[in-house]
């Protein structure tokens, strides 16, 4: 192994996942078991539980995957397995 | 993101993207005006309709051409140079189909917040995309998705395998596209439904023939800023004469208030009964809680899998690029999903306070455009001209001469295309929504049939058939299997097969159930052995596509053997034996039978899961068989395991190193 911590590279990618995966159940799915009771919120006119699904939780998709694309760039710095630049 | 690209045209071609794409868009937006003042000048609407389609197909041809090439990996992979920006606006256009342009905001319309699964269902998908699958397809260097199945899965049969899935679920898809042409043409350019289908044709071959995977990513890049314009113009200028601010994506906050206000007036006002309006904003009217998220997670699964959209990704420089570039790819898919409900809101406004409760001599202009081309009824009738309205309705007993809630009906097609009249916009914005909607609908074909073809070029004649053939003879091969592919394509649209529409969202789930288990696992847990993949591939496909043909096509006999596990109550346990006893009394009665289909199809499912989330049966048997089997067989080769591990770190050669030359 050319860098010492090549071999928690792995584990800490499985790690993210998890987190990535946990972070989409909620915005796919758990935020919006509770629609009916969120839509008594209403901000600028929005119901917040039609906002979530119409906006609020694809907003939350495209910054996560922006968050994940440099997170795990910098898991495979770290760990001396990423690409060239 | 700096892209270093290999040699030195390349680099340059690279280098100016940013210009020559800026110079494309300047020079887009200035047709746009020319072409307004033209009008304005007096040109006939059919002229300016007609420029628009011939340049922006002239258009994508030139860039099609241009990107000819007789090089493998650049007729494959677009020679694995597409930075990640940039392939980020083809996937959006490669994703958004003549459905998501023309459809998704009257889907809205419709169905209020039960039409928000497609919106979150179509992009949370890409989640999975980059965590899951994208960067180590990218990694591994494959030219098609059945080859990562080939390899990883012990050879022919699972390519095979993979083939078979891919063909089923694009196919359908492919000719759903060539029919949104033929729609788009005919309802907003007045052409022939075939003559707008082969015109269709010809755009999608110019773009993909002689370049591939190149020719195609470049024209989509172009096809994205067409129909992204398109979209957000019309409910942009709508949002700004409205309420003085062009953002429509926040001000229809407000419209979603004056809605469900209008709502309860309507009722108040004797213009609609009590619970004949589904209130816009209350969820589950349509689908109930379990239907709505099993179709969020059939559509999410799916995307993870449609290898049209996989492919893409197979085009980044670096493994880091393809992560990035999904998340530049949802960023511009979000562009128009999150406008969608705003296009949904205006239009169900607009519908609210100008249309119903007027007098019926007196409706507004924008209803016989449109009612003339078969997408808006009045009073049961199709709504033509003002005397055909007055007429149908006088025909209701009592009909005070006010139009009721009832009495309207508009398709979902309408919305979009409608827009720009209801805004009281000059006829070039509907020209540029046409060339938006037949940009989404090309770059969707484009990218679907170059999956098609390039697994039967690829994969079954090179891998498959002869495996010592010259590339020449590969690249003539490809091309000559794309021309068949997208005319027999043609030919299906042809005839508007209304099932095949449908049996779009059908790919969804069948392409979550055959490929994302056996995918994820290979890549994501060693143990995985081959034989476990292909029982998994196998009974997973196979049972989604039992449900799917089952409940649609073979509803009856579907319920019976199942009524077990039906979802019928006994009062329609038993109307389906009256139905079914009637239609036996008289078996050549096309009424009886289709009172009887109908009904059976309502009751055919198992739990109360409807066929267009069948996914949910499906995909978590394909992992528990995977999983299972995998226990009980022997686990991959040392050598195997050696490559997982590889697939796993960016850094280092790919593994799948094709002959190129």
């Amino acid at each position: 192994m050319s860098n010492p911590h090549e071999a928690t590279h792995w584990p800490r990618t499985v790690r993210l996942m998890w987190t990535m995966l946990g972070l989409w159940a909620f915005f796919s799915f758990f935020i919006h078991f509770f629609v009916t009771s969120l839509n008594k919120i209403v901000i600028f006119g929005f119901p917040l539980g039609f906002y979530m699904a119409a906006q609020g939780s694809l907003i939350a998709f495209v910054v996560m995957l922006f968050w994940f694309a440099s997170a795990q760039d910098k898991i495979d710095r770290e760990c001396g397995v990423a690409e060239d630049d | 993101m700096a892209t270093q690209a290999q040699g030195g045209g390349t680099s340059d071609f690279t280098a100016n993207l940013g210009k020559i794409y800026a110079f494309y868009t300047g020079g887009f937006l200035t047709f746009v005006v020319i072409l307004a003042i033209l009008e304005q000048a007096g040109v006939p609407n059919a002229v300016i309709g007609y420029l628009f389609v011939a340049l922006t197909i002239g258009v994508y041809a030139f860039i099609g051409i241009m990107s000819r090439t007789m090089q493998v990996s650049e007729y494959y992979v677009a020679g694995r140079r597409v930075p990640a920006l940039y392939n980020g606006m083809a996937t959006g256009a490669d994703w958004m189909s003549a459905a998501s342009f023309i459809g998704m905001a009257g889907t809205l319309y419709l169905l209020g917040y039960d039409g928000l699964g497609f919106v979150l269902g179509w992009t949370g998908g890409y989640v999975l995309v980059a965590i899951l699958v994208g960067p180590y397809l990218r990694k591994f260097g494959c030219y098609t998705v059945p080859d990562f199945f080939a390899f990883r899965f012990g050879g022919n049969v699972a390519r095979f395998l993979a083939i078979i899935v891919l063909l089923s679920c694009s196919f359908t898809y492919v000719v759903a596209q060539i029919v949104g042409t033929g729609l788009i043409g005919a309802r907003l350019l007045n052409m022939d439904f075939t003559v707008a289908v082969y015109v269709g044709l010809a755009g999608i071959l110019v773009c993909s023939m002689l370049g591939g995977m190149r020719a195609v990513t470049w024209t989509q890049v172009a096809q994205y800023i067409v129909l992204i314009i398109a979209y957000l113009l019309p409910v942009v200028i709508l949002s700004a004469q409205k309420f003085g601010l062009p953002l429509p994506q926040f001000t229809y906050g407000q419209v979603l208030q004056a809605i469900t206000a209008r709502e309860q007036e309507m009722v108040q006002q004797g213009l609609a009964v009590a619970g004949q309006i589904k209130p816009y904003i209350q969820p589950f009217t349509t689908y109930d809680p379990l239907n709505y998220f099993g179709l969020i997670l059939c559509l999410m699964v799916g995307t993870a899998s449609l290898p049209h959209v996989l492919m893409r990704y197979f085009t980044t420089p670096s493994v880091r690029e393809a992560r990035l570039s999904v998340a530049w790819s949802l960023l511009f898919i979000f562009m128009l999903y999150f406008t969608a409900p705003a296009y949904a809101a205006f239009a169900k406004l607009e519908v609210y306070q100008e249309v119903i409760g007027r007098a019926i001599t007196d409706l507004p202009q924008w209803i016989y455009s449109y009612g003339k081309v078969g997408l808006i009824n009045v009073c049961g009738a199709q709504a033509t001209d003002a005397a055909a309205v007055v007429a149908a309705c006088q025909k209701i007993a009592g009909h005070a001469g006010i139009l009721r809630f009832g009495d309207f009906a508009i398709q979902a097609d309408a919305i979009v295309i409608s827009t720009p009249e209801i805004a009281g916009l000059p006829y070039v914005v509907s020209g540029l929504v046409a060339a938006g909607g037949l940009a989404a609908a090309l770059s969707t074909a484009d990218g679907l049939l170059l999956a098609i073809a390039n697994a039967l070029s690829h994969d079954v004649y090179y891998k498959m058939i002869d495996k010592n053939a010259p590339t020449a003879r590969r690249l003539t091969i490809a091309r000559v299997l794309l021309v068949g592919v997208a005319v027999l394509a043609a030919y299906t649209a042809s005839f508007r097969p209304a099932d095949i529409v449908a049996m779009v969202a059908w790919a969804f789930s069948l392409a979550a159930a055959g490929i994302f288990p056996a995918l994820v696992m290979g890549i994501w847990w060693k143990r995985t052995s081959s034989v476990a993949a292909l029982a998994g591939m196998t009974v997973g496909f196979g049972l989604c596509l039992y449900y799917l043909v089952g409940t649609r096509y073979y509803a009856g006999s579907f319920y019976e053997t199942w009524s077990v596990l039906s979802s019928a109550t006994d009062a329609q346990a038993a109307r389906y034996a009256e139905l079914k006893a009637a239609w036996l009394a008289a078996p050549d009665s096309a009424a009886a039978w289709k009172a009887y289909d109908t009904f059976a199809q309502g009751i055919a499912n198992w739990f109360g899961v409807k066929n267009i989330s069948a996914g949910l049966f499906s995909l978590p048997l394909g992992f528990f068989i995977i999983w299972s089997v995998s226990l009980m067989t022997p686990g991959p080769t040392a050598e195997m395991r050696a490559f997982i591990d590889e697939i796993r770190r960016p850094r280092g050669r790919a593994i799948f190193q094709e002959k190129t030359s």
